[in-house]
């Protein structure tokens, strides 16, 4: 590792994760058990797609007996998000070789994208190489842990009291990163779009609601910024 | 389930694959090459366009409730966010968070 120090921020920024990583690692085991899938079945999913929402969506429509094409393309939608997350990465690692950056598409889940870019947008002087060891501190806790904590669920069956609302976590810990990240007047209102737009695009179907209101909150952002530096160079 | 053994394997497999080139695509196409200024201007809202969206319905329509506004889960949610802008820090602000969504649900009657 040519940047330990990057690399261990990165693991501690990380470790938090696994208040959301262990429960629902676990319940998407006992989930896909339950549905049918064996074991292997159900490890293939969360090492081969490694994304939470769309396991757990895909699965759901299995269960309904849903046509193969319309599960790929319900859960493929959950996680296009993932390609925004691409182009926002890409300023910042594209430098990087090919099978690196590679390396980083595979593990590039929501905590991973979200931990990393409020990192790099925070000390604009690290180098690439610097961001790719943070990157990788990032998801060594995390990773791996989604794979065990399925494995668990799958062979131990259901260990989590079903009343507990651990369902929380995850807007607990993106919250938690949220917040930092609403450093100027263009970040608020892109993020108020988001959420009014979210609410008011609800009946589109497939989540692509979400795509909509994201991309109408960047141009907000984007817009807001401009407006901004414009009166800046005014005055 | 009615799918076959060899159909939940070209789920699992296919699922992989598309979400493999999802993550990659940007990332492998641009690569090192300049974005022009308006479109990293756009790029830098990426984050705070897509994550408050996606935690919105979680915090005010939470599936566990059926959907149902929940006191507990608001409470939380509203408890995260002072926590986040007293101490600034993410660690803390996730073990806040799930300490008062915990001290809730067990001191609030159901």
């Amino acid at each position: 590792m040519t940047f330990p120090r990057d690399f261990w921020l990165g693991f501690w920024a990380g470790f938090p994760f696994l208040l959301v990583i262990i429960p629902f690692g676990v319940v998407f085991g006992v989930v896909a058990t339950e549905a049918g899938l064996n074991v292997s079945q159900t490890m293939g999913f969360s090492i081969l797609v490694i994304a939470g929402a769309a396991q757990f969506v895909a699965v759901q429509l299995m269960v309904e007996n849903a046509p193969v094409l319309i599960v790929l393309a319900t859960s493929l939608a959950v996680n296009l998000r993932m390609a925004m997350y691409s182009a926002s990465l890409a300023p910042h690692l594209g430098q990087i070789s090919w099978w690196e950056r590679a390396v980083v598409s595979y593990f590039m889940v929501d905590q991973a994208y979200a931990a990393s870019i409020l990192k790099y947008d925070d000390s604009p002087e690290m180098t690439p190489r610097q961001k790719l060891a943070y990157y990788m501190g990032v998801i060594t806790p995390v990773c791996p842990t989604w794979y065990i904590a399925t494995y668990g669920g799958a062979v131990l069956g259901d260990v989590i009291p079903p009343t507990l609302p651990i369902d929380f976590a995850v807007p607990i810990t993106f919250l938690a990163l949220i917040v930092p990240m609403l450093r100027s007047a263009a970040h608020v209102a892109a993020a108020l779009v988001s959420i009014i737009g979210v609410l008011a695009f609800s009946f589109v179907p497939f989540n692509l609601g979400l795509l909509l209101a994201a991309l109408l909150a960047m141009v907000t952002g984007a817009e807001v910024e401009r407006q901004i530096s414009k009166r800046r160079v005014k005055q | 389930m009615t799918l076959s053994d060899a159909q939940i394997w070209l789920v699992i497999i296919c699922l992989g694959a598309g979400s493999f080139l999802l993550r990659l695509s940007f990332l492998g196409i641009i690569g090192s090459r300049d974005l022009p200024e308006w479109l990293l201007r756009h790029l830098r809202y990426t984050a705070v366009a897509v994550m408050p969206g996606m935690i919105t319905p979680m915090i005010l329509f939470p599936t566990a409730t059926g959907g149902q506004f929940d006191m507990v889960r608001i409470g939380a949610a509203v408890a995260t966010i002072a926590i986040s802008l007293w101490t600034r820090n993410a660690t803390l602000t996730i073990f806040g968070g799930a300490g008062v969504l915990f001290a809730l649900h067990f001191l609030l009657p159901a």
